[in-house]
């Protein structure tokens, strides 16, 4: 009667405080340059170490330059974070993938890749989309910098348990309409805090059959509805993703630990708090209009007539209208939502044959070294730089703009990033989400463009 | 700032407006620095609402309205705090001096993020919202009251007042100034003993 959630939160409960938290047992926590260094200032205050620092992995990747990586950070205050976790990592003794290692890369892309996440662990980030990690079924989320000091104390989070929530994406996906593409569905569907509160699992057949990278993207966005994390249980596809990565475990171990594995899943009487279920069948290429990520609509529909004022005016949109054909400025292909292999898989199958538009500017940001291995050893490279693509260092680049990759004021963005908060890719910038394939189709076309017709 | 939460009793800042996100709280630009100086955060809370872009105050904006100068209370629009789990917002909120934030609905890591750092979100009803938002435009002086041990918050121009949430741990934590971390490390043999059985 159980659900997945329940069973592995309740597997890492150290104890219940009266009427408060639980006390939760953290099996990783993974530690950018941004939202970590109060955290170790924290530590030498109170003149204490870490208390397990073999669970904990450190990277930079807000800050990280998307050019000559190997010549030294032009912005001295993005430097002096980058340097201060590299410091910080060797004073307390914790493993630490600096900038030009090949292990580096957006933190939330290296987890999985590494096969640091796996399925039944908890694992912590000071970084709201931790989320990500929830997809090969463990329960991941997002955490304030104080919180990390305390899982670095003690290796421990005190919680209030979320309540469940189970999403059913029931049918197949149409042609063009990606991971993505239902997490866009979901928020315009929820809002962005229809499902604050909640821990969500995704289930039903169009999400059992999105490939690891999809189930990554779609879990990445389980917090741009509100939601504490969102997961999906382990399968073979799970499996199959982990086999033989670094970190996860090997021979005898592997066999072991997938016989576990299989037994995470939530019982078929198992009672949620919420239960949703949507038909793929309504979902298609999605894009946002507005300056939240539940601000979306289908590509081809009109900006709704209630839609709010002030999120039209910053965007220079008007309700009523449709986006199909409207000139873009730039394009960024990337992020933890986006970053990975099969999302330059599919920029490139539509920009395959064709150019990119003048008017446009384009950043291809892989999410990791690791994804740009990939990318090269797949010749994707070279359809992109055919077609007038370059493709860039990785990092968190222009999803956020703490590096040199800003957008203009005023400039329109499609971006396959999470957020289009006002000045969220830099002050004044103008974001549009959508997946890899609509990006892909507005770089080539130089408006934007539903995807379909191009494939 | 650790301190000893009982009873606050202040004037307040309105800002109702729905959806207030931590980007707006704090711009990601301010994520920057490598350590907590509130005083910095407080500084920069709302920084893209409350300067203009030459860096001058804006007076339009209500942080920079002397009528409401010296209040230790926030009152802003349902669903505060939404968006990047950035503690920096909390941060300022704390560094700029507000002990406490009324509204309706509060995103979560940014709920928790506050109480860990001594600012106390209160949640009320919509209804209580709004009449505080009225007697607050119709007397910025109008004052709250919130009564920690009661979990009771009051609006002192209409009287009205309504209980709200906060858990038994977290009360205590406040009231006796302590953090989770002084809590955690008391902890030491409870996860050693998780480790051996579990792990
Ligand atoms: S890519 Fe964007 S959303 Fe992901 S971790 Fe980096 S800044 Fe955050």
């Amino acid at each position: 009667m159980n659900t997945l959630f329940d069973k592995i939160w309740d597997a890492h409960v150290v104890q219940k405080l009266d009427g408060g938290p639980q006390q939760l047992y953290i099996d990783r926590l993974y530690c950018h340059e941004v939202t970590s260094p109060q955290a170790f200032d924290g530590l030498r205050q109170r003149g204490i170490r870490c208390l397990r620092p073999e669970k904990i992995f450190c990277m930079p990747d807000h800050n990280t330059p998307t050019h000559n990586q190997d010549k030294p950070i032009q912005d001295p205050v993005s430097k002096k974070q980058v340097d201060t976790l590299s410091a910080n990592a060797a004073e307390f003794g914790l493993t630490h993938y600096g900038m030009t290692d090949p292990r580096n890369g957006i933190i939330h892309v290296v987890g999985p890749e590494r096969g640091l996440s796996l399925p039944g662990m908890t694992i912590v980030c000071g970084d709201s989309h931790t989320s990500t990690h929830g997809a090969v079924g463990a329960i991941a989320f997002g955490i304030g910098t104080s919180e990390v000091e305390m899982v670095m104390a003690s290796q421990c989070i005190l919680q209030q348990k979320p309540k469940s929530m189970r999403i059913n994406v029931e049918g197949k996906l149409g042609k063009g309409v990606t991971a993505k593409d239902i997490a866009l569905f979901l928020m315009k569907e929820m809002t962005t805090s229809g499902a604050t509160g909640f821990f969500v699992e995704y289930a039903g057949e169009a999400v059992r059959s999105l490939s690891m990278e999809g189930r990554l993207t779609l879990c990445n966005l389980s917090i741009e509805m509100g939601a504490r994390g969102g997961f999906i249980a382990p399968d073979e596809i799970t499996f199959e993703y982990l086999k033989g990565r670094e970190f996860a475990p090997k021979g005898a171990d592997w066999d072991q630990a997938v016989a576990f594995w299989r037994t995470l899943r939530s019982d078929e009487d198992a009672v949620f708090d919420r239960e949703i279920t949507i038909r793929a069948a309504d979902i298609t290429p999605m894009i946002t209009y507005g300056t939240n990520p539940g601000m979306g609509m289908a590509i081809d529909a009109s900006i709704p007539a209630e839609a709010t004022p002030k999120a039209l005016d910053y965007m220079g949109f008007q309700a009523g209208e449709k986006l199909l054909g409207k000139p873009v400025d730039y394009v960024f292909l990337g992020a933890c939502t986006n970053g990975r292999a099969e999302d330059f898989r599919a920029f490139a199958s539509v920009v395959k044959g064709r150019r990119k538009a003048d008017n446009v500017i384009a950043w291809l940001v892989p999410g990791s070294w690791e994804v740009l291995r990939q990318v090269k050893e797949e010749g994707l490279d070279q359809v992109l730089e055919a077609a007038g693509f370059e493709i860039r260092q990785p990092g968190c680049s222009a999803c956020l703009a703490m590096n040199e990759d800003k957008i203009p004021a005023g400039k329109y963005c499609v971006s396959t990033s999470n957020r289009n908060f006002e000045g969220r890719q830099g002050p004044g910038a103008r974001t549009i989400l959508s997946s890899p394939l609509t990006a892909a189709a507005a770089a080539v076309c130089g408006v934007i463009t539903d995807p379909r017709t191009l494939l | 700032m650790k301190q000893k939460f009982n009873i606050i009793e202040s004037s307040c800042v309105p800002l109702p407006i729905e959806n207030v996100d931590t980007d707006q709280i704090i711009p990601a630009r301010f994520l920057k620095a490598t350590t907590r100086e509130e005083s910095f955060f407080g500084e920069n809370l709302f920084r893209d609402w409350r300067y203009r872009p030459d860096g001058q105050p804006d007076p339009d904006f209500v942080l920079n309205d002397p009528r409401y100068a010296g209040a230790r209370v926030l009152v802003a629009g349902k669903n505060f705090g939404s968006g990047s789990s950035r503690e920096h917002a909390a941060w300022a909120i704390a560094g700029y001096g507000f002990m406490a934030v009324i509204s309706s609905f509060f995103a979560d890591i940014h709920k928790n993020n506050e109480l860990n750092n001594f600012v106390l979100p209160v949640v009320v009803s919509e209804g209580f919202l709004e009449r505080l938002f009225a007697s607050i435009a119709a007397n910025p002086a109008a004052r709250v009251r919130i009564d920690v041990p009661a979990q009771t918050v009051t609006n002192l121009s209409t009287g009205e007042s309504e209980s709200f949430e906060i858990n038994a741990y977290k009360k205590y934590c406040l009231m006796n100034a302590l953090d989770d971390i002084d809590y955690l490390l008391e902890q030491k043999d409870k996860i050693e003993a998780y480790e051996r059985k579990a792990l």
